[in-house]
């Protein structure tokens, strides 16, 4: 790695430095725009007490429940879980913990933890089991909880294309938390389908400006597909 | 008669309006779509990052990176935009949305709604439905007005972990369309042969009946 080459070869040299404890951000909603392959290196690398922060679990073996096979999560912050088997064991079994967030207040949280705003006002979960225990502030005659922001030791991403700078695009709506995710991580690893020279991105259309991005590999995906409906002809 | 699945979305397309930006839940406000007027537009916002979102894909146009909020393969239609959750959610919460359908357990008399958790039940979580009701200010609750056993779901006070407080005025029940003002269901259509006497039964929370209700028609 030279000047702003953030070019790495293997998915061990993606996820150096990860330890047990620490919180990952991870991209994707449900089985969309996930990063397949980081997931799967977290879980080989074997680490522990992990707290998640992702707008859903995955799947039972594939995404994020892969973590589930060996208990390696701690935690999760999720907005909607529970579609594997394994994960309503663990949570019932109390071997898993889970704060249920609401998605929009989630991808807030990711946003301003990587814009350096602690915390923010928001009127979503006011008068919920969500609010119970934060503080509230009157602002024009409507009440709003204060929320405070996210941040982790990792963000791990998927994006479409990016170029060896590590400036990234995302594709349709595989881009969902994935943005927000790669501002808010101490180390942000993005996984993409292609890695293109600086200067073959149009400037103008990247969606995550290289500054916040550590590390870019390039992957193979397998894009698995929770609820395929057609229509005919 | 109850009205069936695709009488409520039927009823509920009524309330679209040409230019409307518009969120459907997942289940019987996803069957809105189908009964747009033709001489209207509108577009369909789904809250992992479509605006105007298009039909289901033919099979050979099936792709993963095109999903709706219910996980579903979507198509865009034409003039959508693509984004990030927290540009979904600026939407949502910022008002920008004209109108939002979705699901509910109970509703109350005050405009609360429970749709995400029944406790001692496995909780999956509330997805997005907490920053639709508190960002929306032109929100249809469908749901049906009693359980299989007859217990109403339109309440003086919910009794289920809210959603959303004081958020919600208008109802469309499997029996009739409400309003909710001023602490009561104000009850301002009904179902094709279902007696005014059915819905005074079926709802434990204050109701005003005007003096004339009219059968929504089909």
């Amino acid at each position: 790695m030279s000047g702003f080459n953030k070019v790495v070869d293997s998915y061990e040299e993606a996820m150096a430095g990860l330890e047990d404890g620490m919180t990952i951000l991870a991209g994707g909603f449900g089985l969309c725009g996930i990063p397949e392959n980081l997931i799967n290196q977290v879980k080989s690398s074997g680490v522990k007490d992990l707290t998640i922060v992702s707008n859903n679990c995955g799947i039972d073996g594939f995404g994020l429940g892969v973590l589930l096979e060996d208990r390696q999560i701690k935690k999760m912050v999720s907005s909607y879980v529970g579609e594997n088997a394994l994960f309503e064991q663990q949570l019932l079994a109390g071997e898993l913990e889970v704060e249920l967030t609401p998605q929009g207040t989630l991808a807030e949280k990711m946003r301003a933890g990587g814009a350096g705003i602690p915390a923010f006002y928001t009127a979503t979960g006011f008068g919920t089991p969500v609010g119970e225990g934060k503080e509230v502030r009157e602002f024009s005659g409507r009440s709003y909880i204060l929320e405070e922001s996210i941040t982790g030791d990792f963000a791990i991403v998927k994006g479409w294309k990016a170029d060896k700078f590590g400036n990234v695009i995302y594709r349709h709506t595989a881009q969902n938390f994935n943005p927000l995710a790669a501002t808010a991580g101490k180390i942000t690893v993005v996984e993409v389908e292609e890695i293109v020279e600086p200067g073959e991105l149009d400037p103008a259309h990247i969606h995550t400006p290289g500054i916040y991005v550590n590390r870019i590999i390039k992957g193979n995906f397998e894009k698995r597909i929770e609820q395929r409906t057609v229509r005919s002809n | 008669m109850a009205l069936s699945r695709e009488q409520i979305a039927i009823r509920v397309a009524r309330e679209l309006q040409d230019g409307f930006y518009v969120n459907l839940g997942i289940g019987i406000p996803t069957l809105v779509a189908n009964y747009v007027p033709d001489n209207i537009e509108v577009m369909l916002q789904s809250e992992n990052g479509l605006l105007g979102m298009g039909p289901f894909p033919t099979d050979d146009a099936v792709d993963a990176d095109m999903i709706n909020a219910g996980k579903q393969t979507v198509t865009a239609a034409t003039g959508a935009s693509i984004f990030s959750s927290a540009e979904s959610f600026a939407m949502i919460r910022g008002g920008h949305v004209d109108l939002t359908v979705l699901g509910a357990f109970e509703v109350d008399v005050l405009g609360n709604i429970a749709s995400w958790m029944i406790p001692n039940k496995l909780i999956k979580g509330m997805g997005g439905a907490m920053d639709l009701v508190a960002g929306a200010d032109n929100i249809i609750v469908t749901m049906t007005h009693a359980s299989k056993h007859g217990d109403s779901k339109l309440l003086n006070k919910c009794s289920l972990p809210l959603t959303g407080a004081g958020c919600i005025k208008k109802v469309l029940t499997d029996l009739a369309f409400l309003e909710i003002a001023n602490g009561a269901f104000i009850l301002k259509e009904r179902a094709p042969g279902v007696s005014i006497e059915e819905i005074m039964d079926k709802t434990e929370g204050k109701l005003i009946v005007p003096d004339f209700v009219p059968e929504i028609e089909f």
